[in-house]
């Protein structure tokens, strides 16, 4: 266990140093504060909080930017250091390769927390000051924030099993944008598009509430959209989902799923390669 | 730091080891030993399996088929065990750049287990306490290096193993760097040292091993070597103008003389021979003005080893 809390640690050291983590908490702090503040201009006259709208937006565009920054941080875990001869180096330490991945792992997922903790943090202080707000509101934001998280934890262990995948680094740069776009994006584009097509109503809605929770992406959009009371009415998509939206149970069950499926397979390919 | 190293058994013992992948051999039958307090030098081309023997003996990689014992045990099931006793330099090696060297060496002690004064023992003793807290990304080369060695040091290893550990340094690194893993040797740690520069390791190693095409072909002491590959030694006399035809006269028939000019007298013979030879130069003062005797250099040596029989 010494191993694993030592290579965490550099993990985050390293971020810290090369400024990963500065500058995500910048990102993320840019980011809530601007959309708290410019989010409330459309919703002036409708009876909708604040901080409801901000929930609303900041989830919807985190599901862009946070899976972005997890697969930045983590698409060179192994091949990255694989590259660089010092992979070849810290396995002839008493380290065990699952050390090695899982180490790293929560190394890069505690800089997520923190960049979200503190980034988002920061915009919900600043309407705690504004605003005076109902505790489910807060609680959805506390919501928003820690399932953020868990968004990114699932990228980033995307990202490590990419990097265990290949053998240099600039392959896995291109696998990871690739995933990025597919998941967050193409995927949504099929599902709209299937539902478009689909004038004969084929498409359950089972099935549907099954294609959102399939998706960590999706699962974690529903999921915010849900978690509000108010921001069914905010949200359009909300209308939709709502007819029969997934349990948040089943949603936070996919994106814990699709966190500890890609670190087992990462486990598996790297205690299966030869260096 | 100075306690002795010394253990009984070899610190190395490999048999009839042969690594193969699936379309060809990279070791085919080696067997080696290597001893504590001694330093052994694996000589080879590139791609001779001298890096893959390393691997196997790091418990990276495994056999095979074959026998391999590191520290009296075996890499592949001892892993945890040996991996605090053994110190390895690879080729090539780039920490991360943002950090600071004693960052760097502080996060392997922390590995291996080690308290924090070993990290600035170790970093007085590479000459690195200066540089330590500066961002790796100002490094010199050498001073990589010597991070680098810093780090295969760490926890006084009874093995150390280091994969071409001065290409790129100046020769003044180089020394330095030798006489670091001499004290540890002479405390008796086992050293094996991959290299390619071959009249660097001459004189440093006690023991020289050449591979060629993933055999080993030859191990022994230069001298062993020498003698075994029946390579001549070469003798220069430098003579008196125009004397030297009667220096060579003198020497007798049947000499396998290399080159006479006016004033030099350049001849091969036997190791055996060479001491009838210098006394026929001797006892012609007047003619000899000076004697340079050349033995086989370990160059020659390699040459002859990795030429022969070549091109399959």
């Amino acid at each position: 266990m010494n191993a694993v809390l030592a290579l965490a640690l550099e993990e985050f050291r390293e971020g810290l140093r090369n400024r990963w983590v500065v500058g995500a908490i910048i990102l993320f702090a840019t980011l809530s504060l601007s959309l708290a503040f410019l989010g409330s201009t459309p919703v002036g006259e409708l009876k909708v909080s604040r901080l409801a709208v901000t929930v609303v937006s900041l989830a919807s565009l985190s599901v862009y930017l946070v899976p972005l920054i997890a697969l930045a941080l983590s698409f060179d875990t192994l091949v990255g250091e694989r590259e660089r001869g010092t992979l070849l180096l810290l396995l002839t330490y008493p380290v065990a390769r699952w050390q090695v991945v899982i180490g790293k792992y929560l190394g890069q997922v505690l800089i997520l927390g923190l960049a979200i903790a503190l980034g988002y943090g920061c915009a919900g202080l600043v309407l705690a000051l504004v605003d005076a707000e109902t505790a489910g509101g807060w609680r959805a934001y506390g919501a928003m924030m820690a399932s953020s998280w868990l968004l990114g934890c699932v990228f980033a262990a995307l990202g490590c099993l990419i990097s265990a995948l290949v053998r240099q680094r600039a392959t896995a740069m291109g696998l990871a944008i690739g995933l990025w776009l597919a998941m967050v994006l193409v995927y949504d584009l099929t599902v709209l598009g299937l539902l478009m097509a689909d004038t004969e109503q084929r498409l359950s809605a089972p099935m549907f509430s099954a294609l959102m929770t399939l998706n960590p992406a999706d699962a974690y959009r529903v999921f915010n959209l849900t978690t509000l009371d108010g921001s069914a009415l905010v949200s359009g998509v909300g209308t939709l989902g709502a007819q029969s939206s997934p349990s948040t149970g089943l949603l936070l069950g996919s994106l814990v799923i699709w966190t500890i499926l890609p670190l087992l397979a990462a486990l598996f390919v790297f205690k299966r390669q030869e260096l | 730091m100075a306690e002795s190293l010394r253990q009984v058994g070899h610190a190395i013992e490999v048999q009839d080891l042969c690594k193969c992948y699936r379309t060809h051999t990279v070791l085919d039958r080696v067997s080696l030993t290597a001893d504590h307090g001694r330093t052994l030098a694996l000589i080879g081309h590139n791609g001779a399996g001298k890096t893959s023997l390393l691997k196997i003996l790091l418990g990276l990689s495994r056999p095979t088929t074959g026998h391999v014992r590191v520290l009296g045990q075996n890499p592949e099931h001892a892993q945890a065990e040996l991996r605090r006793k053994h110190g390895f330099l690879p080729e090539h090696v780039a920490f991360h750049g943002a950090m600071r060297g004693r960052d760097v060496l502080r996060f392997y002690a922390r590995l291996k287990r080690l308290p924090r004064r070993d990290v600035d023992e170790l970093l007085e003793q590479v000459g690195m306490s200066g540089a330590a807290d500066r961002r790796i990304n100002t490094y010199s080369k050498g001073m990589r290096q010597r991070l680098g060695l810093a780090q295969a040091l760490l926890g006084n290893p009874a093995l150390l193993l280091l994969d071409e550990p001065t290409t790129g340094l100046d020769p003044f690194l180089r020394r330095d760097l030798y006489d670091i893993v001499h004290a540890r040797r002479d405390l008796g740690a086992a050293v094996l040292i991959c290299t390619h520069s071959l009249d660097e390791i001459e004189q440093r190693a006690d023991c020289i091993a050449i591979m060629r095409q993933g055999k080993l072909i030859a191990q022994g002491s230069l001298d062993a070597l020498r003698q075994a590959t029946g390579l001549p030694v070469r003798i220069r006399v430098a003579t008196v103008p125009g004397q030297a035809r009667a220096v060579a006269e003198a020497l007798g028939s049947g000499v396998d003389l290399q080159k006479v000019n006016d004033r030099s007298v350049h001849l091969d013979c036997l190791e055996t021979e060479k001491l009838g030879f210098l006394r026929r130069i001797a006892e012609q003062p007047e003619r000899v003005r000076d004697v340079e005797i050349q033995a086989p250099r370990l160059e020659q040596i390699y040459a002859h080893y990795v030429g022969e029989g070549k091109p399959q």
